[in-house]
């Protein structure tokens, strides 16, 4: 029996955060009381209308440059035609052959399409409460109706849940930094749904996915997976086959039920919205909408890791981050570090453990943990004189940490603040350094001699003693240095 | 040419319920001008562009600008079960959504 | 009273503007007419105004203030009586455009007591001109079909022949202008539904060019094809309410108005205009009156100093059977809405939803509408979309390339606007097929988007009828490329005064007082 890999592809609904509804002026709102952002459009009244909200095309065309799909030069709309109560028209507009962004890709991961539509109302089953007699009741909602939604279709191009999940996340990102979306998976501005199969390791068949729905944060999105492919596994284990199915997944106890499938297959009846005109993206509108593009998480994860040769997680850590990235930047500028080691040899990996380890430290430090990097508390040209100052071993790291406090609680000047606070580091150069080493080697005869007769380790006693009488002004391989010279080795 | 279970079907998707007598009549009433339209099967029109519509307008569009919304007792006045603010219907059966 | 009555709308508008006739006592004179009605043409007028309960009142309050955003809201309440080119005139509303508050049923018991929240543009183009609605008038159910015998409550009488059919879908105006209780009315047109009546009840209708008006409010049929118009007495008339009532809106995508506006037509001559007549027409199934009030009205064109020609339209044959297969499936997809969950009939609403669904469209729609939602799913279903859908998309193409031919010779194409005078009440209804081939000359330009007139030409005795029967009236179809409409109107105009048809028929026309005696 073969290992089966796993195929899972992804779909995501991104609800867009513009003013007004997709085809109506109707408010795009969340929680507010029920039906109360409705109109005569998208309650479906007879003899209405659909004009669409031009800032949701807009930023369709963001995502889809975003994800570097091929716009189409020409797109239409269409009517997916299904009963029920939370789609008034019964049919949904929505797009089919002709998306307004077709192919293209985010990371490793092929983007099938992104296409424009419109979000369901709100259904709340409410049992039989109220009712005289009859069959349990739902009530609906429009508020959420008619919202604009771009859907994002995957290849299968993920083999793994926790790949999924932190695809999912990227794409998340992404999407958050361009601006048009709240994308919070909680209140459903982000929806993933995941299509999952298995198959023989190498093979290029596909096998029987099943869709997954309703897993509305990450850790679920990749329980959820992380359970289908279990169960998906054991079937074929066992002999069987996968059925297609929808599973439905219950965040309370993790399990996945497949919902009934309805009493006959879909045929959704799909035909040009006859009430809607072609969108042909203008040179204008694709200018607006690729200027308007920030540098991307994907973008700046490649240029730190290539250029600027951080690690992998501090190249992540800064693209999920902007502000806090763009702040590392203008340190690196201010330090004359821009890419690779600068004129004073300073490497922008330094720069970068300053401002993601010891910068953000001391400002937790100093209940400063939701710091604004656009308005920072140390201007990037202090931490960036800091860093150089320690690079040049005028002061230790360590009394480095010490100035970055005080810049952070009381800011000023690096270098006004190590003469203040009598921090400068004890070079070789004066004797004082020298005397205190040889006060030290005085002090602990038994040490002086063990490292005489070859113990290196005994040099660690007399480091210490001139440590203490320094308080750490004194640079580590200095005093190494100097206790070998005066011991004549 | 369009059978019993056919119209069955589509009165299914169109969420129609017809009675024995209605399906007979329409089976025969609607094969009748199926086989009437079937006409156009016949002619060649490979390569034609299908017109879906003679206005020729691209990129109608409307400015991002929320207006007024109905006051909820006008948006449930038509409704045949308003409750609680809002529209009530039996619940499906099948797929919660 | 009564010569308050006989004048046109541009007439009397005139009259109310210089001052020579009260709006009040025009308005109170067809809402007189109107209460009068005993051809079932209204299914609401102005008079059951009191009846109404304010509760739907908000939505036009609600309107924003100030934002100059154009709002699905607003009120039917006409503009003052003394200003703009319609002050004080009554206007019938075919029952397809929302009018908010005022019962709305297109014709279907499934929208009975329907108060809608909004108002068409149209109408309230008409009410910003300083109309009125006079009343609601009747039709075929959702505008399906021909002879108005489809309208869930109850045939219109034709006034020529009250045992014959007005016509259809757009039947209740057509009989109210007719039949001397309306001055004007508005109609909408998917296949014809403004021509064939307007033939049949003698009067003139005309379809604009698609797009020439708004169609948000107007209850949707078949949403690429819908086209409102106006039904009137003459040329001039259709010409004055046009103006009114083209325009682009911008809660209607589709819509493109007319850019050089409309004015009254005043040409009484027709040199140097060339008149197309489509050599197919030859071996068309048409009665012999309707073919000889034809040739006739051929021949007055070219006394009037117009040259006609022979064209080819070969492809309108097949123009039946593309339109029985786009209008069902576009009508498939917005009759879907009528689902018993936000207003209208609700049936069976304690038993589980499909149960709900099913039994509130089966009670709610009539036998044709439900016969064309079958026809237009299945046309959609998977498997079929392409032979039937597709195919029927362009066969269209085909169609309008044939007029685009044919105006390369000629300026207009003329034909008979419907094969036969009014048929009586029953005799079609049995056979769906035969009452879909009513519309076998009106439905090409339907399908082409281009503007189509139908003016009264002559009278003719109805096909086996006795020597007894009534002559009924023959309506001679003009139809101009797209936009042409100010051109088209000009033509008719000048026709129109060569045939003289009123004059000619006499006391048989019905709205001088026909009806009203
Ligand atoms: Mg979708
Ligand atoms: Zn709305």
């Amino acid at each position: 029996m073969p290992e089966l890999e796993a195929v899972i592809g992804l779909e995501i609904h991104v609800q867009l955060s513009t003013r007004s509804k997709m085809f109506c002026g109707c408010e795009v709102s969340f929680g507010d009381e029920p039906n109360t952002h409705t109109c005569p459009i998208c309650l479906a009244h007879p003899g209405v209308l659909p004009v669409p909200n031009e800032e949701a095309i807009r930023s369709a065309l963001k995502i889809g440059m975003a994800l570097d799909c091929e716009i189409a030069p020409r797109s239409i709309f269409h009517r997916k035609n299904y009963f029920y109560p939370d789609n008034p028209k019964a049919y949904q507009i929505s797009q089919y052959d002709i998306p307004i962004c077709g192919p293209g890709r985010l990371g490793d991961i092929r983007i099938t399409r992104a296409h424009l539509e419109e979000d369901a109302a709100k259904t709340i089953h409410v049992g039989e409460s109220g009712r005289i007699h009859g069959s349990a009741a739902s009530l609906v909602d429009f508020n959420r109706g008619g919202t604009p939604l771009v859907e994002i279709v995957t290849e299968p191009d993920l083999r793994g849940a926790a790949e999924a999940a932190d695809w999912a996340r990227l794409l998340r990102e992404t999407v958050r930094q361009l601006g048009v979306s709240d994308v919070n998976m909680e209140e459903g501005s982000l929806r993933v749904d995941a299509n999952v199969s298995v198959r023989p390791a190498g093979s290029s068949e596909l096998g029987t996915k099943t869709e997954l729905k309703n897993m509305n944060s990450f850790r679920f999105l990749q329980r959820g997976i992380e359970a289908e492919l279990e169960r998906q596994r054991e079937v074929i284990g066992a002999g069987g086959t996968v059925e297609q199915e929808t599973l439905h997944f219950d965040p309370a106890t993790g399990d996945l039920t497949s919902l009934r499938s309805k009493e006959e297959a879909h045929d959704y009846r799909y035909f040009p919205e006859p009430d809607l005109v072609a969108i042909a993206p203008t040179q204008a509108m694709l200018a607006e909408a690729r200027e308007s593009l920030p540098e991307l998480p994907a973008a700046r994860i490649a240029r730190y890791e290539g250029e600027l040769r951080l690690d992998p997680e501090q190249a992540k850590r800064f693209a999920a981050e902007p502000d806090l990235s763009d702040y590392f930047e203008a340190v690196l500028d201010a330090a004359g570090a821009g890419a690779g080691p600068g004129p004073d040899g300073i490497e922008p990996r330094v720069i970068a453990n300053w401002v993601s380890g010891d910068l953000i430290a001391a400002l937790r430090a100093a209940d400063k943990a939701d710091e604004d990097f656009r308005d920072p508390t140390v201007p990037p040209a202090a931490l960036a004189a800091l860093a150089k100052l320690v690079a040049a071993k005028t002061i230790s790291h360590g009394s480095g940490r010490k100035v970055l406090t005080v810049l952070v609680e009381q800011g000023g000047d690096p270098q006004e603040i190590i003469e203040r606070e009598g921090l400068a580091q004890m070079g070789g150069s004066d004797g004082e350094l020298a005397g205190i080493v040889a006060a030290a080697i005085e002090a602990d005869p038994a040490a002086a001699e063990q490292i005489r007769s070859g113990n290196g380790k005994a040099i660690g006693a007399i480091v210490g003693a001139v440590m203490r009488e320094t308080k750490g002004r004194a640079d580590g391989g200095e005093v190494n240095r100097l206790i070998r010279e005066q011991l004549g080795l | 040419m369009i059978d019993r279970e056919q119209v069955l079907h589509v009165a299914r998707l169109a969420r129609l319920r017809l009675d024995d007598a209605e399906v007979e009549t329409m089976a025969g009433e609607l094969s009748g001008i199926l086989e009437h339209v079937d006409r156009i099967a016949d002619l060649d029109l490979e390569g034609v562009e299908p017109t879906s519509h003679v206005v020729h307008l691209e990129n109608v569009l409307r400015a991002d600008r929320p207006w007024t919304s109905l006051p909820p007792a006008v948006a449930l006045a038509s409704a045949p079960e308003p409750f609680d603010g809002a529209f009530r219907v039996p619940s499906p059966q099948a797929d919660a959504d | 009273m009564s010569d308050l009555l006989d004048l046109t709308v541009a007439e009397a508008a005139a009259k109310i503007a210089a001052g020579e006739v009260s709006a009040e006592e025009y308005g109170d004179a067809w809402r007189a007419a109107a209460a009068t009605d005993d051809l079932n043409a209204y299914l609401w007028t102005a008079d059951h105004a009191s009846s109404l309960e304010p509760d739907w009142k908000g939505a036009g309050e609600s309107a924003p203030a100030g934002e100059g955003e154009a709002t699905p809201y607003g009120s039917n309440a006409p503009a003052p009586a003394d200003s703009g080119p319609l002050a004080g005139v009554p206007i019938a509303v075919k029952d397809i455009f929302t009018t908010q508050g005022i019962p709305t049923t297109a014709g279907s018991r499934i929208l009975e007591g329907y108060r809608p929240p909004y108002t068409a543009t149209a109408v309230r183009k008409l009410a910003a001109a300083g109309a009125q609605v006079l009343g609601k008038t009747n039709m075929d159910e959702f505008a399906m079909g021909s002879s108005n015998e489809n309208s869930g409550y109850g045939p219109v009488l034709n006034p020529w022949d009250r045992g014959r059919v007005p016509g259809g879908s757009s039947g209740g105006s057509a009989a109210a202008v007719a039949g001397g209780l309306a001055p004007a009315a508005l109609g909408t047109d998917t296949g014809g539904s403004i021509r064939q009546p307007a033939s049949l009840c003698g009067i003139v209708g005309l379809k604009p060019t698609y797009g020439a008006i708004s169609r948000f409010g107007m209850i949707a049929f078949a949403s690429s094809l819908d086209q409102c118009g106006p039904l009137t007495r003459d040329v001039a008339d259709a010409a004055l309410l046009l103006g009114v009532l083209e325009g682009k809106d911008p809660l209607d995508s589709t819509s493109v108005g007319l850019d050089a506006g409309v004015s009254l037509p005043t040409r009484e001559d027709l040199a140097g205009l060339r008149f197309g007549v489509p050599k197919e027409i030859g071996a068309a199934a048409l009665d012999p009156g309707v073919r000889a009030v034809f040739e006739a009205t051929i021949a007055r064109i070219e006394e009037l100093g117009g040259a006609v020609a022979e064209v080819a339209l070969p492809h309108a044959e097949h123009g039946i059977s593309a339109y029985y297969v786009i209008a069902p499936a576009e009508a498939s997809s917005n009759l879907a809405r009528y689902d018993g969950v936000r207003y209208g009939m609700r049936v069976n609403g304690d038993e589980d939803l499909i149960e709900m669904y099913e039994s509130t469209r089966s009670q709610g729609f009539g036998a044709e509408v439900k016969r064309r939602i079958m026809l237009g799913t299945y046309a959609l279903s998977s498997g079929y979309y392409e032979a039937y859908y597709g195919q029927a998309q362009k066969v269209r193409t085909r169609i309008a390339g044939d007029f685009d031919a044919a105006f390369e010779d000629v300026d207009f194409v003329v034909t008979p606007t419907s094969p036969s005078v009014a048929f009586g009440l029953g005799e079609k209804t049995a056979d769906p097929l035969a009452m879909y081939l009513n519309d076998f000359f009106t439905v090409p330009m339907s399908l082409a988007g281009i503007p189509a007139i139908s003016i009264p030409a002559g009278l003719a005795a109805p096909e086996g009828a006795g020597d007894g029967a009534a002559p009924m009236p023959v309506g001679f179809q003009i139809a101009a490329p797209a936009f042409g409409e100010q051109k088209l109107l000009e033509a008719a105009h000048a026709l129109e005064g060569a045939l003289g048809f009123a004059a000619a028929a006499g006391d048989a026309v019905p709205w001088k007082g026909g009806a009203r005696a």
